[in-house]
């Protein structure tokens, strides 16, 4: 028997710690990018970082809400949780709120929800319950389509609300089908085709379609048993379906994408030869982006200081406190800040990857390998936006940018792993 | 394999961000300064120029308020252009230029829409201008000047350009700098030092308050006022018996090293160059080159200094011993050397001693004395050098090092200097004309007049100068250190006689000059010069120049005149220094009958000779140019006289 205070110190104090330093720094952050050198008043209700105080103050109640939980309860209920959550973005549809083009939110009284937030703790709570059932297979067709469809119901939900950044999210789930024994082919596929995706923006059709052929030889010639004059047609065939493939891209890109997207990569790749031309493109459509950089170059090795930056201050970057927060920790914080929450978020991943591994139901171990998988999405797209380094998705970096629905989100992400983990000692 | 992609995943993307985070802000980072950070605005304060005033306490030079019309390209709304342009009396092909610039320079930024209205023309802009979204004024200091006179000495300022910027960091576009004169070589201390605020600005430029509450915020400190050395009467009085001359007058204290007066002619009115109109008028001055009012004649002006130099060869030859107070040496009516003739017109066997020599201008008591010292040595090549070294620690031949934006060096020559035309043998028959300051020697009038300074102190000189006082500043050292020249004290009261003589002999060069009551020292001088015209060397009329001191005892100053083509030293140069000392001594004058005859006089018709495209006579073939009196110039000698009763 396990006495009941015992139990308490099964918490993995590491991650909790982690997850406690980022959400406090990040609300630091919140404070500098909502001000505009006026006097704090850290309870100003009507501040942004007012609100997120609430916000942190609330989710501590949650914490001990997800804690208290019977374990259990999380497996049980996960396939009702997902039906719910996917309702309550179905719902959006009719009662959603439009706020900046994307009709994510329900307005509450004065408070908005954003429901796709919680859908990605629905998403890993039923890929985890489906993969962890016993007949499941996912070496098989038909069960591999069966996990694309629990992926893709959130994914084209999001997507029809015109939050395409949250839609990509669900591309997380791909490290931890790969973990659970998805066939390394569609590993391949996956990166073959995002390479020759880029490839072929950037380089156009021809030299994208000679290195693609080249790859697929090599790989089959080297890999593959046969012999080499049956193993022609099928070089030509899988060839040919990566260079259709790359036109379709091509296609899409000039004739389907919408325009602001388009010139988003268009920057990203400095695909405009003209450079007044990628310059102007600069300062209209990645107005943000140029902001954002500058400010945290403008940090320099030690930061300008708590409340000092003159580009946070100046609100030089719009929706600096929510998306691009990074560059508030880039311009006051310097290079010693902005490597030190790099670090402690690859830290807390880790440690949850590390924790993942050692669960003993396959249940807890897919929801731990989804929720490092998720984080990683976010920390990969949002910091790397504010960096230059991928094109512009608008996906808030976790714990830090500001908003309730997803800071709860987060929470009750990690914290039902928390809970999985702790538990992990009563499983067999 | 499967279990580690996404940890070495994680991992990779957590180095490349370290890395990306490397190069913004460690490697490409330049520089954390608030000074080039543009979330910060630097509104600069400017100072009050320091004001200006002459010797007296007279105020020359202070400012006035000038209007720029600024304009915010992007706030600018449909407007009346025809109403617009005539209140800015601008055309409308200059209205679009000048939006169509401000546009490209930015449009959400200032720019100058029009610099420098005058105080009427804001008046009546400024009840219309609130119908002109996107134009506004703002407010500068132009300087004012309270005289017309000393152009050349007051000097002007303007807008630095791109060269400013880059030598010296302080200016910023549309700053003002010095230009001429005493603007240029007291500019640091009178422009003081502007003043910033730092201010803090959001993404749409908006102004949203102080930049940490005005912690780096400087204020600005006002320009010092300057004394100059300048007697604004003198000048005054200077300027007008230069009218219708070429030519300079420079005045200095001997005591002091003082410059009393600095005249250049021909002048311009320096409240000329302010505001709007000062690049229309600048570049009229600039184009004139035949005038050349902006080259200032009594510093820069380089000329053969003829017969004053004449003093030189007497105090050299004194020094090195090789003629005697009471040495006579023989006119033949000039000077016979090699198979060569110098001129003179003492007359035959006319036995002249310094003395003599001096009051009669003798060439042939020159040559003779310059070539002993030449032969003193045991060649002429070691004896110019010694010839060379005394006459240069009169300050001739470099610059005086003084506080003065511009200047020339002139020319006196050493052996090296010979070294070209005579490689191997040097005699001292070979540059002979150096005896009577022709040849190759060559000075400004402003060193003539500190010759004289000189010669009036009995051995040492101070560096001339501008600056009389500084407020809370003390002066160069170098202006109150006495220089020594070469050649002893004694020698000096037979030199110094002789040119008293000049005045008071009949024999006297400048006998017809004299002042009552006064001691005047002086020597005449009269320079052969020429011009090319249509490719030929053409003779034209000799340049007047006229050197003295006064009193005899204690000098109160030393005056050199120069007046181009003016013809014998005593005709124009000489009576022109009669009137400025008188002046200058006594706050008035007696030769009542030099001052109508200099009024009157013009010598217009000689300088447009070589231009007139015919053949011209010179020198006694000349006629004079006689002119009306100016009724201006007479009405500012009264008031200048007036005030000295006062």
């Amino acid at each position: 028997m396990i006495r009941e205070t015992d139990r308490h110190f099964k918490f993995d104090w590491i991650a909790i710690l982690l997850f406690f330093s980022l959400a406090i720094f990040g609300w630091i952050n919140i404070i500098s990018a909502s001000q505009s050198g006026e006097e704090i008043h850290l309870l100003d209700f009507t501040k942004s970082y007012g609100k997120q105080l609430i916000f942190i103050g609330l989710s501590l109640f949650l914490i001990l809400l997800l804690l208290s939980v019977d374990s259990k309860f999380y497996e049980r209920f996960s396939s009702i949780i997902y039906v719910i959550s996917m309702l309550s973005l179905v719902g959006l549809f009719i009662f959603g709120k439009n706020v900046n083009g994307a009709t994510s939110w329900y307005g509450i009284g004065g408070m908005t929800i954003q429901p796709s937030e919680f859908a990605k703790v629905a998403t890993a709570l039923a890929i985890a319950k489906y993969l962890s059932d016993l007949n499941t297979n996912i070496k098989q067709l038909k069960h591999q389509i069966n996990i694309v469809i629990i992926l893709l119901i959130p994914a084209f939900l999001i997507l029809m609300q015109k939050d395409a950044g949250s839609t990509l999210v669900y591309g997380a789930f791909f490290f931890v089908l790969y973990r659970e024994g998805l066939p390394k082919l569609y590993l391949q596929l996956g990166t073959l085709l995002l390479f020759s995706a880029i490839l072929s923006l950037k380089f156009g059709i021809i030299i994208t379609s000679i290195l693609i052929t080249i790859a697929v030889t090599i790989k089959i010639l080297f890999f593959s048993a046969k012999k080499i004059r049956k193993r022609i047609p099928k070089i030509i065939a899988i060839s040919a379906i990566y260079i259709g493939f790359a036109f379709a891209v091509g296609y899409v890109f000039t004739n389907l994408l919408p325009p602001h997207q388009k010139d988003r990569i268009t920057i990203w790749l400095s695909l405009e030869k003209d450079p007044i031309k990628l310059e102007r493109m600069k300062k209209l459509e990645a107005y943000n982006l140029n902001e954002s950089e500058k400010a945290i170059s403008s940090g320099g090795f030690t930061g300008k200081g708590f409340l000092d930056g003159t580009r946070t201050t100046g609100k030089f970057v719009p929706e600096q406190h929510t998306d691009y927060i990074f560059s508030t920790v880039g311009e006051e914080w310097g290079f010693l800040g902005s490597a030190a929450v790099v670090i402690v978020f690859v830290l807390l991943m880790l440690r949850v990857l590390f924790l993942a591994e050692r669960q003993k139901t396959t249940f807890s171990r897919v929801y731990g390998y989804s929720v490092a998988a998720i984080l990683f999405f976010h920390f990969l797209i949002n910091i790397g936006m504010v960096m230059g380094l991928i094109p512009t998705i608008g996906i808030p970096l976790p714990l830090f940018s500001y908003g309730g629905s997803g800071l709860w989100g987060f929470t009750i992400l990690l914290f039902i792993f928390i809970k999985l983990d702790s538990n992990r000692i009563n499983e067999w | 394999m499967r279990k580690l992609l996404l940890a070495f995943c994680i991992v990779l993307v957590g180095f490349v961000f370290i890395g990306r985070l490397f190069y913004l802000q460690v490697y490409s980072n330049n520089s954390n300064s608030i000074l080039n950070d543009n979330a910060i605005r630097k509104i600069y304060e400017y100072p009050k120029r320091g004001f200006v005033y002459d010797r007296n306490g007279q105020l020359l030079v202070a400012n006035q308020p000038s209007y720029d019309v600024m304009v915010i390209p992007r706030e600018v709304k449909t407007l009346d252009t025809l109403e617009f342009c005539g209140l800015l009396k601008i055309t409308k092909e200059d209205f679009l230029k000048k939006y169509n610039r401000a546009k490209r320079y930015s449009s959400r930024l200032p720019s100058v829409f029009v610099a420098q209205l005058s105080k009427e023309d804001y008046a009546y802009l400024q009840e219309k201008l609130h119908k002109y979204k996107g134009f506004y004024t703002e407010i500068k200091a132009l300087r004012q000047y309270e005289t017309a006179i000393g152009a050349n000495v007051l000097g002007d300022i303007g807008e630095v350009n791109q060269r400013d910027i880059k030598k010296d960091a302080y200016y910023k576009l549309g700053d003002l700098i010095g230009r001429q004169g005493i603007e240029v070589s007291y500019e640091k201390i009178l422009r003081g030092r502007k003043g910033v605020k730092y201010i803090q600005k959001d993404r749409f430029n908006r102004n949203i308050g102080n930049f940490k509450n005005g912690k780096y915020d400087k204020l600005p400190i006002p320009g010092k006022d300057v004394n100059i050395t300048i007697d604004a009467k003198l000048q005054e009085y200077g300027e007008i018996l230069m009218r219708n001359k070429r030519g300079g007058i420079i005045a200095i204290e001997p005591s002091t090293g003082e410059i009393l007066a600095m005249v250049a002619a021909p002048t311009y009115n320096p409240n000329d160059l302010v505001g709007r109109k000062r690049s229309k008028n600048f570049t009229k001055l600039y184009n004139d080159s035949i005038a050349k009012p902006l080259f200032n004649r009594s510093l820069q002006g380089v000329y053969e200094p003829g017969s004053p130099f004449k003093l030189m060869n007497a105090l050299i030859g004194l020094q090195e011993g090789i003629i005697t107070t009471n040495e006579k040496i023989t006119c033949q009516n000039g000077y016979k050397y090699g198979g060569s003739f110098m001129k003179c017109h003492c007359g035959y066997n006319v036995r002249n001693n310094v003395k003599d020599a001096i009051v009669k201008s003798c060439n042939a008591f020159f040559a003779t004395t310059y070539r002993r010292i030449l032969d003193n040595k045991d060649n002429a090549s070691l004896g110019i050098n010694v010839w060379s070294n005394h006459v240069k620690s009169f300050g001739l031949g470099n610059f005086l090092n003084n506080d003065l934006s511009v200047g020339q060096k002139g020319l006196i020559p050493d052996r090296k200097y010979y070294e070209n035309a005579y490689p191997k043998e040097f005699y001292s028959s070979y540059t002979i004309s150096n005896a009577i300051g022709q040849g190759e020697v060559q000075t400004t009038p402003i060193q003539l007049a500190n010759m004289v300074a000189a010669i009036a102190n009995r051995g040492f000189y101070y560096t001339p100068h501008i600056v009389k006082a500084i407020k809370g500043e003390s002066l160069d050292k170098k202006f109150t250190t006495p220089k020594y020249t070469s050649i002893d004290k004694k020698h000096f009261e037979a030199v110094i006689e002789g040119m008293h003589r000049v005045y008071t002999s009949p024999k006297g060069t400048a006998y017809s000059l004299r002042v009552k009551d006064i001691e005047i020292c002086g020597k005449t001088g009269t320079v052969q010069n020429y011009a090319i015209i249509d490719s030929v060397k053409t003779d034209l009329t000799d340049h007047s120049i006229f050197v003295a001191f006064a009193p005899k005892e204690n000098p109160k100053i030393a005056i050199a005149v120069f007046v181009e083509n003016g013809y014998f030293g005593s005709r124009f140069a000489g009576r022109i220094t009669s009137l400025m000392i008188e002046q200058y001594l006594t706050g008035t004058i007696t030769r009542q009958d030099f001052e109508d005859w200099i009024l009157t006089h013009s010598l217009e018709n000689e300088y447009a000779k070589p231009y007139s495209g015919k053949p011209f006579k010179i020198n006694k073939q000349t006629e004079y140019q006689v002119v009306e009196k100016n009724p201006i110039d007479i009405e500012r000698i009264k008031i200048l006289r007036q005030k000295i009763n006062d």
